[in-house]
């Protein structure tokens, strides 16, 4: 009887020595292929005409099919040693995902970037490598960089990939229904608004606001540039020489409160995958875009659309668009592949790649100085407003959304609120002005 | 056969022989306990020390805590969800509960003369569903596109998080509903009659017999959902999101735990404030429990039958 307790208790001990020391085993397997063992691999693989693997850690799950048949195959090609893999997570949890596999040595070789702090963070805590003096670099501008830099403007971290276009995508079927021309002041799309409407046939504006970001994103920061005048207003921002009560901001908040007259019944609860529903559906008119919706709308919409960028207040004003840098590729400083990572790396700001990215996703528009031609009209039109406007990036992306209260959140909050009449305009701005001023120094003083 | 014959050698142990240890129990209880302290006991001690230090891993004392009071940075944030949460816990507790009692009276009563089991079984249904899907459900029948009405429930101030708290009540009445049938069931029909004997209306049975049974019960029932309210997360993240529109009306502090820890956005995630925020959950729920166990479970009587 004893002896079974013996064999018990012994058995136990040994159960637990065993899950140790596996643990422990795997560990040190880990940090040798990820420390010490890395180059050694490298030069071997190169060496003896190995496979080497690399893995692209993305967001972008809706790009899985064209990473693998084209874009893939297409750097395979060239580089018949490497063999790399997309593994996208779902967007909403990207972040959380990429920083809990990074933190425990799991994470691919290649990182996608978001845009500003999110990657320089990655970066500061030493998750993403130093590319600044990689092979390629030179093919982007410094607005193109400016999301993927240190503040002081001397490492670079992500090779830009692409920025989205925010205008707006209409019906034109319904246009010519309604007998409509394309507005370009703001007088004119407010006139064009009041026609659908008058006509009954369709939704005027496809977007709702339970979602929240579409009312920051594809209202605040569509419509504003033109208000803020672009760089003049975020840079002063940012300097806090402007401050979000100024008349500029609480007039774009105004107008956009305008907006809730035309969109559908009980849009308060409508959420983004519904808007986009409505519009694909041909139950709206005008659908407040950023050019990522191109690919799924040339899918999905049985009818010709087209695109208009945002009005301006006065005809022959100079108008601003939202050109926001979106997304970048990084390497990862633990991959045991950085010699074929940084190959990839330089691959991607090639031409090559410029221009078969750009194409396979309409409305992702490359931010290297290659000249990129565009084959889908959709996307040609967004494009094109390059040449005609002045470009800018989403107000509260650089350094801005940094402290706590988090102003992008706000933003979020704030514009729904507005839209959804339970703020107004003014009351709006206010309070995102006091939560910047509560950690922000320069928008301290006065 | 030897666990028998160890109670008895520590049982009459002490008179004849030394006590020993009775290792036994050390053996059964090994395996439960370790796991339940390798992973609940240790990561929730851990989260609290985590709570002491800032993100660079400097102790900062109570510093963090401090935050969340008032003139912290997520005071508001904070007191806003705690309130949100506590609206949460009301609305199951005076819905949850009445709903639930009613439904296991009505099956414990004659006027079901069949398919008791189908109906039982069908109003526990939505408890194992998982809460996405429920959300889905309700999302795509309140949607004033395609649903059933044209108010916005979901996406003003004012209902949103009543429509999400009815949700959830809707979800998990099976789960009182069980309970009150298990203790209805349990009640001698002699007690009933005696009393009928004695001239009591069905009124006046219900809460002199039948309610005083219960209690124990209804304290039960409510510390548990008291503790899933206050923890609860993915109904509201998978119908309003993180943000738990519209204006935080529906911030709760799973939510706003989510937010501070793996950040959001723009938002970038802070391991110090996250376990801040999920060590103030843990006090929450902490004195929930301790009125429970002091204020009501202490004091109710509890009747042998």
């Amino acid at each position: 009887m004893k002896r079974t307790f013996k064999w018990m208790i012994g058995f136990v001990a040994l159960l637990l020595v065993v899950a140790a020391c596996s643990s422990d085993s795997s560990d040190d397997t880990t940090e040798t292929t990820a420390a010490g063992g890395g180059e050694t691999e490298t030069t071997q693989a190169a060496a003896s005409g190995e496979v080497v693997d690399l893995v692209i850690e993305s967001w972008r799950n809706d790009d899985l099919a064209i990473w693998e048949d084209t874009i893939i195959p297409a750097f395979e090609a060239d580089n018949p040693n490497i063999h790399v893999t997309f593994a996208p997570t779902a967007p909403a949890e990207y972040n959380a995902i990429l920083q809990s596999k990074l933190e425990g040595g799991t994470a691919g070789d290649l990182i996608t970037c978001r845009p500003f702090d999110a990657s320089l963070d990655l970066y500061d805590a030493g998750h993403l490598a130093d590319i600044t003096d990689l092979a390629g670099m030179e093919n982007f501008s410094d607005v193109a960089q400016s999301a993927w830099i240190t503040d002081d403007g001397t490492q670079k971290f992500c090779v830009p990939m692409a920025s989205v276009i925010h205008g707006f995508i209409y019906n034109a079927d319904a246009f010519t229904e309604i007998g409509v021309e394309v507005p370009t002041t703001e007088d004119e799309f407010f006139a064009v608004l009041d026609a659908i409407k008058a006509d009954g046939n369709y939704d005027a504006l496809a977007m709702g606001t339970a979602d929240q970001w579409e009312a920051a994103t594809m209202g605040f920061q569509n419509i504003g540039p033109n208000y803020w005048l672009g760089e003049t207003g975020r840079t002063g921002l940012i300097e806090g020489t402007e401050k979000l009560t100024d008349q500029q901001y609480v007039d774009t908040f105004t107008t956009l409160a305008r907006w809730a007259d035309y969109m559908p019944d009980g849009f308060e609860a409508i959420a983004y995958p519904d808007s986009q529903a409505l519009f694909t559906l041909g139950g709206a008119a005008i659908y407040p875009a950023g050019s990522w919706e191109i690919g799924l709308f040339n899918e999905q919409a049985e009818f010709a659309m087209g695109a208009f960028k945002p009005p301006v207040k006065a005809d022959g004003d100079t108008c601003y668009i939202s050109d926001h840098t979106d997304i970048a590729l990084g390497m990862n400083p633990a991959s045991a592949n950085s010699e074929a990572a940084q190959t990839f790396l330089s691959w991607v700001a090639s031409p090559t790649f410029a221009s078969m990215y750009a194409n396979s996703l309409p409305g992702f528009f490359s931010l290297s100085n290659h000249s990129v031609t565009m084959d889908d009209p959709l996307a040609q039109e967004f494009l094109s407003w390059r040449d005609d406007c002045e470009s800018t990036i989403r107000n509260s992306y650089q350094i801005l959304s940094r402290g706590e209260p988090n102003l992008e959140n706000e933003l979020w909050a704030v514009s729904a609120t507005v839209i959804n009449d339970t703020a107004t305009p003014e009351a709006g701005a206010a309070i995102l002005q006091e939560g910047l001023e509560a950690w922000y120094p320069p928008q301290q003083n006065g | 056969m030897t666990s028998a014959s160890t109670n008895t050698d520590v049982v009459g142990g002490t008179s004849t022989k030394r006590w020993r240890f009775p290792r036994h129990v050390a053996v059964f209880l090994a395996p439960a306990l370790l796991l339940y302290t390798v992973f609940m006991v240790y990561p929730l001690l851990d989260s609290l020390r985590l709570s002491l230090y800032s993100d660079e891993g400097v102790f900062v004392g109570l510093a963090n805590l401090r935050e969340l009071l008032p003139g912290g940075s997520l005071s508001s944030s904070f007191w806003n969800a705690l309130g949100n949460n506590l609206v949460f816990f009301g609305f199951h507790f005076l819905v949850q509960n009445p709903v639930g009692l009613l439904l296991a009276v009505l099956l414990t009563q004659h006027l079901l003369k069949r398919g008791k089991g189908t109906y039982r079984t069908l109003i526990f249904s939505p408890t194992v569903l998982s809460v996405v899907i429920v959300g889905f459900i309700w999302q795509l029948i309140l949607s004033p596109l395609w649903g059933v009405v044209s108010t916005p429930l979901l996406g003003l101030t004012s209902t949103a998080l009543p429509t999400l708290s009815l949700m959830s009540v809707w979800q998990f009445v099976g789960i009182p509903m069980m309970f009150f049938y298990a203790v209805l069931v349990g009640i001698p029909e002699d007690l009933i009659e005696a009393a009928r004997v004695d001239g009591a209306n069905g009124w006046k049975i219900f809460w002199k017999i039948i309610f005083p049974l219960l209690l124990p019960m209804l304290g039960i029932i409510s510390i548990i959902t008291y503790i899933a309210n206050l923890n609860a997360f993915d109904l509201i993240y998978s119908v309003q999101g993180a943000l738990a529109g519209p204006e935080f009306s529906t911030d709760i502090m799973g939510t706003l735990f989510y937010r501070s820890f793996f950040g959001f956005q723009l938002q970038s995630g802070s391991t110090a404030m996250g376990a801040t925020v999920a060590t103030a959950m843990f006090i929450v729920i902490l004195l929930g429990v301790l009125v429970y166990l002091f204020g009501w479970a202490k004091r109710v009587e509890t009747y042998e039958l």
